[in-house]
């Protein structure tokens, strides 16, 4: 196990400091996008073309603190928010209403919502995971359902039938889990631990066979791999190694003892089509699955401009397109000028549209220019703070590198100095939440 | 006669009683069941061998040596946090093994965390007893997460549970007994073994006579509570 010695910061709590990256979502119709930058959530109504501001219920800022994850409902009725303020939000996507506000005892690390979109479930920072009803009262306090003992979750995901909830975590394991009828009471069955990464794993999706007749689990993960599982036996199909994938490791933009890591990945349901996002790489990593095979093959790469390391994918299948975003919570303009130091972000679209519609080999990825954008110039200045950021190299170089230092701090646990340890044990604040 | 021949003394071994299972200590992890070389713990057992019976926090590994004579084809692993008692236990077992030949050759011992690593070690079903014999009680609430028998945890060790194996705890302090078995009672994949069969197992008595724990605890004429549940099949249809 790697340790990271902590040494005495100046400024107290070095949470605050860190980067959290920026996050994407597309409703399933591309009707809106959401691109969730620091505690701001930033919405673009692409069906109505304008931006939206959501509003919670008591009028106030949505999130106090940066967001850690986002997620649509599969019909995109529903849309939920979580992070660092402790706070789930739950919103009506027609309205951008919050409809729930729900308390965590402990900083949020995944939110998802079940296939039938009656529960809402979220992992907290020490590895439980949570779930409350949307039938329910709006005052009912979440309940606990699973745990990763000691771990920290970091992507959980509903299988497309709905039966299972699969979490990863930063100790290499993915557990597939029953997500029973009555999921209040929790989800106690295992169905398998797909094990074999060797280092964190950082992301999921489900693909599955046009029959629907079986499914797949594709992982990614700090040991620069792609996976594919059968994650009803738990058992590793394919590993794909992206380390010596065509030109991805420039010498000169890595650092001594420099370990990259996937961090994000999406597929098309039936595993055609898969990006992959990896730390350090200027542009998305296309993969294929032959699910009948059972391998995993490499494509090719899509590189942006320099310093574009997307930080969230997300791809809507009936538009054949892939929405990528750059960006953290401490990435502001560089420009001395402006004084509004709002949060940038950088948002680039990659479309799979097939030229030919009868060869399926035809389908080359574009990456579509600003002005084709979907939503033009309105939708990026909303999600990206500005028009100019391709101009914003140096801010994006320094975003990437903090983005991708608290990654390694988050999935590394952190060995403190024995004064440190006992000042943290005194300031722990374990309390739990009265019933 | 060979230093490997003779049981090892205690003194030499002395280590903490206390262990913090929150902390990673550094022992290799195998990434997934199939990494281990159980082979190389049951020399004496050919082809694949599959372990059945898992003592959690085997300590000295009094458990361990009460049960090899009782289960002689049975593999069973002693499972421990702390370095030097794991040492111990090691020393013990080829200790035993030369001097009693074909005997003590299924038992054996793997320093681990069984609250992070259990299904790195076992397949989904492959265990027919887990053991639970004095668990540390952790008896501050905001130390209550660290209890090796938690909501949660029966989650893992039911998964690695056959349908129908058995679970078996004992303690010597009484709220930490009745944890266990309002966790166990509570867990919709363990049902109480009836009484009638607790007074024919063979392995019952075992729990409060075979461990150093267990010995002490009967010298100071202590009470013991035991919870001892069965593996069952879930009741969603």
């Amino acid at each position: 196990m790697e340790e990271v010695l902590i040494e005495e910061s100046e400024s107290g709590n070095s949470c605050t400091d860190e980067a959290a990256p920026a996050l994407i979502a597309v409703h399933p119709t591309e009707s809106s996008v959401v691109v969730a930058v620091g505690s701001e959530l930033r919405v673009f109504d692409l069906k109505g073309d304008s931006a939206v501001s959501p509003l919670d219920e008591l009028g106030g800022p949505h999130h106090s603190a940066s967001i850690r994850a986002i997620s649509f409902s599969s019909d995109g009725e529903l849309f939920a928010s979580a992070g660092d303020d402790k706070i789930i939000k739950i919103w009506k996507t027609d309205s951008w209403n919050c409809i729930r506000t729900v308390q965590s005892e402990k900083k949020v690390s995944a939110v998802s919502i079940s296939q039938d979109s009656q529960y809402v479930t979220f992992a907290d920072k020490f590895g439980v995971v949570w779930i409350v009803s949307l039938k329910e009262d709006r005052d009912t306090k979440a309940v606990p359902i699973l745990g990763h003992y000691c771990s920290i979750i970091t992507s959980m995901k509903f299988s497309p039938d709905g039966r299972f909830i699969a979490t990863a975590d930063r100790d290499y394991k993915i557990r597939i889990t029953v997500f029973p009828r009555s999921a209040l009471k929790g989800a106690h069955e295992i169905q398998s631990f797909c094990l074999g990464h060797t280092d964190f794993v950082s992301c999921l999706a489900f693909v599955c066979s046009q029959d629907q007749s079986k499914g797949f689990l594709l992982s990614g993960g700090g040991d620069l791999t792609v996976r594919l599982w059968d994650y009803i036996s738990g058992s590793l199909l394919y590993t794909c190694a992206l380390d010596d994938k065509a030109g991805i490791l420039e010498a000169s933009e890595i650092e001594e003892n420099d370990k990259r890591a996937v961090t994000d990945i999406c597929a098309s349901s039936d595993g055609s089509l898969i990006s992959v996002a990896v730390q350090g790489f200027n542009g998305v990593m296309l993969l294929s699955c032959d699910l009948v095979a059972k391998t995993l093959s490499f494509v090719k790469n899509v590189s942006m401009e320099k310093s574009f390391i997307p930080t969230s994918l997300v791809l809507v299948s009936s538009k054949e397109r892939l929405w990528t975003v750059m960006g953290a919570s401490n990435l502001t303009s560089s420009d001395l000028n402006n004084n509004n130091q709002r949060l940038l972000t950088r948002v680039r679209i990659i479309s799979f549209l097939q030229k030919d519609p009868l060869d399926s080999c035809s389908r080359d990825p574009a990456l579509l220019e600003d002005s084709q954008v979907p939503g033009g110039e309105k939708l990026l200045m909303q999600l990206q703070g500005c028009l100019d950021a391709a101009a914003q190299e140096a801010a994006f170089a320094a975003a990437a590198a903090a983005v991708r230092t608290s990654l390694q701090n988050m999935m590394i646990k952190k060995q403190y100095s024995v004064e440190r340890r006992e000042l943290r044990k005194r300031n722990r604040n374990d309390k739990k939440i009265k019933s | 006669m060979s230093a490997t021949a003779r049981l090892p003394r205690k003194r030499f071994y002395r280590a903490r009683a206390h262990s913090n299972p929150l902390s990673d200590s550094h022992f290799p992890v195998p990434i997934c069941p199939s990494d281990v070389d159980f082979a190389s713990h049951y020399p004496q057992f050919s082809g694949n061998p599959m372990v059945r019976f898992a003592d959690v926090g085997c300590g000295f590994g009094g458990l361990l040596v009460a049960l090899s004579p009782l289960f002689p084809d049975t593999l069973i692993i002693g499972m421990e946090l702390r370095d030097k008692v794991t040492e111990y236990v090691k020393d013990r077992i080829h200790g035993l093994r030369p001097t009693n030949p074909g005997h003590y050759n299924n038992i054996s011992v793997v320093r681990t965390n069984s609250m992070k690593y259990i299904p790195n070690y076992f397949h989904k079903a492959q265990l027919s007893k887990m053991f639970f014999l004095f668990p540390d009680p952790h008896f501050k609430e905001k130390n209550h997460r660290r209890r090796v028998i938690s909501p949660h945890l029966l989650d893992e060790y039911a998964y690695v549970m056959q349908l129908g194996g058995i679970l078996y705890t004992v303690t010597d302090v009484d709220e930490l007994g009745d944890w266990m078995k309002s966790c166990l009672q509570n867990h919709p994949l363990f049902e109480p073994v009836g009484e009638d069969e607790i007074t024919t197992d063979p392995v019952v008595k075992l729990l409060t006579s075979a461990t150093e724990e267990g010995q002490k605890v009967a010298r100071n004429g202590g009470q013991t509570f035991m919870a001892i549940y069965r593996r069952v099949a879930s009741k969603e249809d």
